[in-house]
């Protein structure tokens, strides 16, 4: 290339082209490498995780694993079907208390607040109580439930599990109704009025309903969050070797059992706590995609 | 007109006009009722953590005042207690693995934003990350311990040989530790940074970047101009949401940070943080230990406030009106 001539206006003439030998061009090109491996080094963890986690839990796999307990230190064997029945039985609690108090939560800020300080505050407190550490809210639990011996005189139970749980599944279910709620469009609200339904059977039997899906994909991502959930469950729930003894006992969950038999020195231990987390993350990857199926579902 | 509208002229088809019965009032009304009572139970909830940990701590407070926040002694035996190796711990941790995982989330969520690869490509990633914050914190503390921990020690290790003469590096690493720790963090909050960063940039108007390309810009040229500084005020905000999570973060850091209860200054030796130091205590212990534990929670609760306060903040004052 020839070097341009100047024009009489002062600028130079260049060619169109990209020259790539240019420095802002240069610049340009190491930076789309170095974002293309930080992603890779963003996705990586995943990979390593599911297929480490895939691959130890595939060999632990047994019917055994479901239906026995686990052994007694340094015996061979045995499963952990406790766990997998009390993960249900707390994340069961947890969804019964936060659902209906989320929901209701939602439905007022969206369909009766008028934006008052009242609303602000509640949105506010929202935001916070999703930003309060898990193991606060076990604190909190075991100050207010295990240390009191409020239910029957029990002090660790599946009960007090379940509630530790609900606290951090409410402000999820709280905000994605507030926000569904909000996605439904005016005019349904005063179709229904205008032919004279009231507002409790507007709300329930139109608005709610028209709100299905972002309130379930909210719902489902909240209970797979809770049932991974270890920190507030180690000092309410607690854990038992055991099968279930009604919700006013200590109860096994498969977070815990993780946690606990992780850092025990026994193989048989440390397997079965392989075997939990394959369990535990085909669960939550299975319900994470039925969200993202669900959310999709409401766009078309 | 009253009279026309409860007997309506006899030519004309008559709406049927009825009260409100009192029983569907009572339900309208019961209804709304229960739903302020449900609403206002996140306040009541968020007033009586805040209520119950503070009456737990006032003991605790009252024999160790403040001298808890600079005291490293955690000795049951003599019950006398200092926070220091926790608070130290905890930011330490919390803070390194945000300059990690910063530069690394910033960075997916542009390359996930501009069209530098396939659609598809770009809403695998964009999934995969999702999915990362899915994974539950105890299933990646088991990996780090069988996995990640025994893998990333032959570095730890080089690091303490080349760099040992530096207090951040002065022991030699035999396992569990604070760099582990915040490793593991990084996986953590990783997500949570890349997923607002991404709507943060998706959000900002194509009016601008129509322009910078217009005026002949390359596209990290656009980026570090103008799309960054439209989309900073969000980005800060979710990193300091990130740094709240870091704080409060329990589990993998418990099962691989060594819970330590003497201070150290290097990253290679066990450590310990406010959270990890309540899941591995709260439930063995009595009297004051109790206490002083809900005087941990109190100062954990504090920083974890303070920060979010301040994420809500940034993002409702500093974001750029267009």
């Amino acid at each position: 290339m020839t070097s341009p001539p100047l024009t009489s206006a002062g600028f130079e003439r260049r060619s169109l082209y990209l020259d790539r030998s240019l420095r802002r061009n240069r610049f340009n090109l190491v930076f789309t490498i170095i974002a293309a491996v930080f992603a890779s080094i963003a996705v990586a963890p995943l990979f390593l995780v599911i297929i480490y986690v895939l691959y130890e839990g595939f060999q632990t796999l047994s019917p055994e694993l479901f239906t026995q307990l686990p052994p007694p230190p340094g015996l061979e064997g045995g499963g952990i079907g406790n766990a997998i029945i009390g993960t249900i039985i707390v994340t069961l609690i947890a969804a019964l208390i936060a659902i209906p108090v989320g929901v209701g939560g939602g439905v007022y800020l969206s369909e009766y607040s008028t934006g008052g300080w009242f609303a602000q505050f509640v949105r506010f407190g929202n935001d916070v109580l999703a930003g309060v550490p898990s193991i606060i809210s076990g604190v909190f639990v075991y100050g207010i439930v295990v240390a009191t011996r409020i239910f029957f005189e029990q002090s660790y139970s599946a009960m007090a599990g379940g509630i530790a749980l609900a606290i951090l599944m409410l402000p999820t279910v709280i905000k994605t109704t507030d926000e569904g709620l909000k996605l439904v469009p005016q005019e349904m609200r005063w179709g229904a009025i205008g032919v004279g339904a009231s507002k409790f059977v507007t709300t329930t039997q139109v608005v709610l309903p028209a709100a299905f899906t972002p309130i379930a994909t909210g719902v489902v991502l909240a209970i797979a969050r809770a049932a991974g959930e270890t920190a507030p469950l180690i000092f309410t729930a607690l854990f038992s070797p055991f099968w279930p003894d009604g919700i006013f006992n200590p109860i096994a969950t498969m977070s815990v059992l993780i946690f606990n038999f992780a850092i025990m020195p026994y193989e048989a231990q440390n397997e079965l706590a392989w075997g939990a987390s394959f369990i535990l993350v085909i669960m939550i990857l299975a319900a994470n995609l039925l969200a993202r199926w669900l959310s999709n579902l409401s766009k078309v | 007109m009253t009279s026309s509208l409860t007997q309506p002229p006899d030519d004309r088809e008559a709406f049927t006009l009825r009260r409100r019965p009192a029983s569907e009032k009572l339900v309208d009304t019961g209804f709304r009722n229960l739903t302020i009572a449900m609403a206002s139970l996140v306040a009541v909830i968020l007033l009586g953590i805040i209520l119950t940990i503070v009456m737990g701590a006032r003991e605790a407070m009252a024999t160790f005042g403040l001298g808890f926040l600079t005291t490293s002694a955690w000795d049951p035996v003599n019950e006398s207690y200092g926070a220091l190796v926790a608070i130290y711990g905890t930011l330490v941790t919390a803070l390194l693995s945000l300059l990690i995982a910063v530069p690394l989330g910033v960075g997916t969520a542009i390359f996930i934003t501009e069209d530098l690869i396939p659609l598809a490509f770009r809403e695998a990633i964009g999934l995969m990350v999702e999915l990362l914050a899915a994974i539950p914190s105890v299933v990646l503390g088991l990996w780090a311990i069988f996995v990640m921990e025994p893998t990333i020690r032959p570095v730890l290790e080089l690091l303490h040989r080349l760099l040992g003469w530096l207090p951040l590096f002065s022991t030699n690493p035999q396992g569990p530790g604070t760099a582990p720790a915040v490793l593991i963090l990084v996986v953590m909050i990783l997500p949570i940074i890349t997923a607002i960063s991404r709507d943060a940039l998706r959000q900002v108007p194509i009016e601008l970047r129509q322009g910078a390309y217009g005026i002949g810009t390359t596209r990290w040229g656009a980026i570090f101009n103008i799309i960054l500084p439209a989309a900073i005020s969000a980005i800060i905000g979710g990193v300091m949401l990130a740094l709240g999570r870091a704080m409060g973060e329990t589990m993998a850091v418990t099962m691989i940070i060594g819970n330590s209860l003497n201070f150290s200054f290097s990253l290679l030796a066990p450590g310990n943080t406010i959270a990890s130091m309540l899941a591995n205590q709260f439930g063995e212990a009595d009297g004051i230990q109790v206490s002083a534990l809900m005087y941990a929670a109190v100062i954990l609760m504090i920083l974890t406030f303070v920060v979010n306060i301040m994420a809500q903040w940034v993002v409702r004052k500093l974001s750029l009106r267009y």
